[in-house]
């Protein structure tokens, strides 16, 4: 009787998977970023000299955080990370291609039963799509390129229940940020997580994206919602392959450390405050806070649904006096499509300004940072001090990031 | 290989704030910005610890070899980067002990050779003023002892799990 990540692991493990027990696990796919990349290549020529990546087929770059490079010293990064894998064979998602992660989506690397690593702490985004995704550091992800394999302490997994009537209307965001403020940052800190109730199994995937995105904000590993009847076309939509593995599915009886029920009657449109992401409140009682910048992007809210979303709102109106939007699609996929349906344009008219895909403000740096005193509203997930530059981030949907820019300050609808 | 210490004594900074209680959630962003993420010379890394962590931006300058870090709950929450553990080692800081860690910032410190110890009572001891900023102490990493030398009192830590000793042992995961 196992958990998805047990089940996950145990098709990847010679091992007795049992929470607690440290294992051995092969890897379908092990990446690097731009941040962390060149210090994986740097130790890969320390310790493995010339020997050859494990399999290239499975060893990536994922460029996505200063997309093109900003300074001097990260093109310099960025190319030894081109130089490293031209000698190994393997391939670089370069500057243009958007959020890794993302990526591994729509070209069909994270698939239903894998795991797939990375230097990036937003990894376990790849729950969306049912596979177990992992961010790391760089001495984990060169023993990876190498080996393929890595050492795990298999989880405890935490079984959580959404239930509850709600009066309002929320977003995937709206709801993520509502289960972030239940259960904060210890309740779920090295454990993974199975989501059930049908708030949470009635989503799309990029609203599985969006949720699963900021476990990482609540300490936790991975999450996992069960699919929908829609979820596994969803991902062949997305990738376009001809055959998809099944799903991953807990056992009856799994065992689980905790079950938590949340109960979101309450819910509505929903911010976290800052300085830390868990902070969370509803806008209703938030009182009045005048923006300066709207954020629409990261890879937490960067999908053509989030787009589409603040497009609807935006299209045919004009975003407040001196207030700026930027926009960034997580994806060159996602960039394409919504050139291609008008989206960008109409946005622009509104006002907004439009990046090439990438990880966006994240990063320090792609959209600009902000200064002392400056409201910033984001889709963003994380919003620790300085993060984003001296100004206060709030941490939003793109719902409200787009009534907000329109109205001057942060609201859930137009005034 | 070189014989590996698992004896430590040294001064322990307690990561404090202003109500002298330990820091919870220090994200890898205040431990290391990610400004400086182009760095990868772990020797360049050591004075920008902390320096996004309110209270603590001079901590690099004051810093010793051989000192300690007592950090909260959740200590190195956040990112993957590598440079949150790395810029500690560069300045000489031989141990970290939280009362948890982000789970990638504790592979992150076990994969390298890094020694982190985990400290489950540690607000209390604090709050209660029974370890006290640079207070002097010493570390057993094998039996998870720690001995505040100034008072002699003593606290169980978590001691190294076989893993972890076995790479620390080695210097890093990459020479297993």
């Amino acid at each position: 009787m196992k958990t998805v990540i047990e089940k996950i692991f145990q098709t990847h493990s010679k091992e007795e998977i049992k929470p607690g027990n440290i294992v051995w696990i092969t890897l379908d796919v092990v990446s690097a970023r731009d941040f962390g990349g060149p210090n994986v290549v740097k130790n890969y020529r320390t310790f493995y000299k010339d020997e050859k990546v494990f399999d290239p087929e499975k060893v990536f770059f994922t460029f996505d955080l200063t997309v093109p490079p900003k300074t001097v010293q990260y093109a310099n990064n960025q190319q030894i990370c081109r130089v490293f894998a031209r000698e190994q064979g393997i391939r670089v998602f370069d500057v243009d291609q958007g959020i890794g992660t993302h990526t591994f989506i729509e070209k069909g690397y994270a698939l239903p039963g894998g795991i797939v690593v990375g230097t990036d702490s937003h990894m376990n985004i790849l729950g969306a799509v049912n596979c177990f995704g992992q961010g790391m550091g760089d001495v984990d992800i060169t023993f990876g390129y190498r080996y393929g394999r890595t050492w795990f302490e298999v989880p405890e997994t935490v079984k959580v229940i959404i239930t509850g009537d709600p009066k309002e209307k929320f977003s995937a965001k709206d709801l993520t940020l509502k289960v972030l403020d239940v259960l904060k940052t210890d309740k779920l800190l090295g454990k993974a997580v199975e989501f059930y109730g049908p708030h949470i199994e009635g989503l799309d995937l990029a609203g599985r994206i969006t949720l699963l995105s900021m476990i990482t904000e609540m300490g936790g590993i991975v999450g996992f919602i069960p699919f929908n009847e829609d979820t596994a076309d969803e991902i062949r939509d997305f990738n376009g392959l001809d055959t998809v593995p099944g799903e991953v599915r807990a056992d009856e009886g799994a065992h689980y450390c905790e079950v938590v029920e949340i109960d979101i009657s309450d819910i509505g449109g929903m911010v976290s405050v800052p300085p830390y992401p868990h902070n969370v409140k509803k806008i209703s009682g938030l009182g009045r806070v005048n923006v300066d910048f709207g954020f629409i992007g990261s890879c937490t809210n960067g999908r053509l649904e989030d787009l589409e979303t603040a497009w609807r709102i935006l299209r045919g109106k004009h975003i407040a006096e001196g207030v700026r939007l930027a926009v960034v699609p997580a994806t060159k996929e996602v960039y394409a499509e919504a050139m291609k349906l008008g989206i960008l344009s109409d946005l622009m008219d509104a006002g907004a300004m439009i990046s090439n895909p990438g990880c966006g403000g994240c990063a320090q740096g792609h959209i600009g940072m902000t200064g002392k005193g400056e409201v910033m509203v984001s889709t963003g997930n994380r919003n620790f001090p300085g993060k984003q530059g001296d100004g206060d981030n709030y941490l939003v949907s793109p719902e409200v990031v787009a009534y907000s820019v329109l109205n001057g300050y942060i609201s859930t609808e137009e005034a | 290989m070189a014989a590996k210490e698992y004896l430590f004594e040294g001064r322990v900074w307690t990561i404090t704030d202003n109500n002298k209680q330990l820091i919870p959630d220090v994200d890898t962003d205040q431990i290391f910005h990610n400004a400086y993420l182009h760095i990868t010379e772990i020797e360049k890394m050591g004075r920008y610890a902390f320096d996004n962590l309110e209270g603590w931006k001079d901590f690099s300058s004051k810093a010793k070899p051989g000192d300690i870090v007592l950090a909260g709950s959740n200590f190195g929450s956040g990112s993957s980067r590598q440079q949150a553990v790395d810029c500690f080692r560069a300045l000489g800081v031989k141990l970290v002990i939280a009362v948890s860690f982000g789970a990638i910032y504790k592979r992150n410190a076990i994969n390298s050779g890094f020694p982190i110890m985990i400290f489950g009572d540690a607000e209390k001891a604090v709050s209660a003023g029974k370890l006290a900023n640079l207070a002097k102490v010493g570390v057993d990493l094998l039996s998870g002892t720690l001995t505040n030398a100034d008072t002699g009192e003593t606290f169980q830590l978590m001691p190294f799990s076989k893993v972890q000793k076995d790479i620390y042992d080695n210097d890093t995961l990459l020479k297993i």
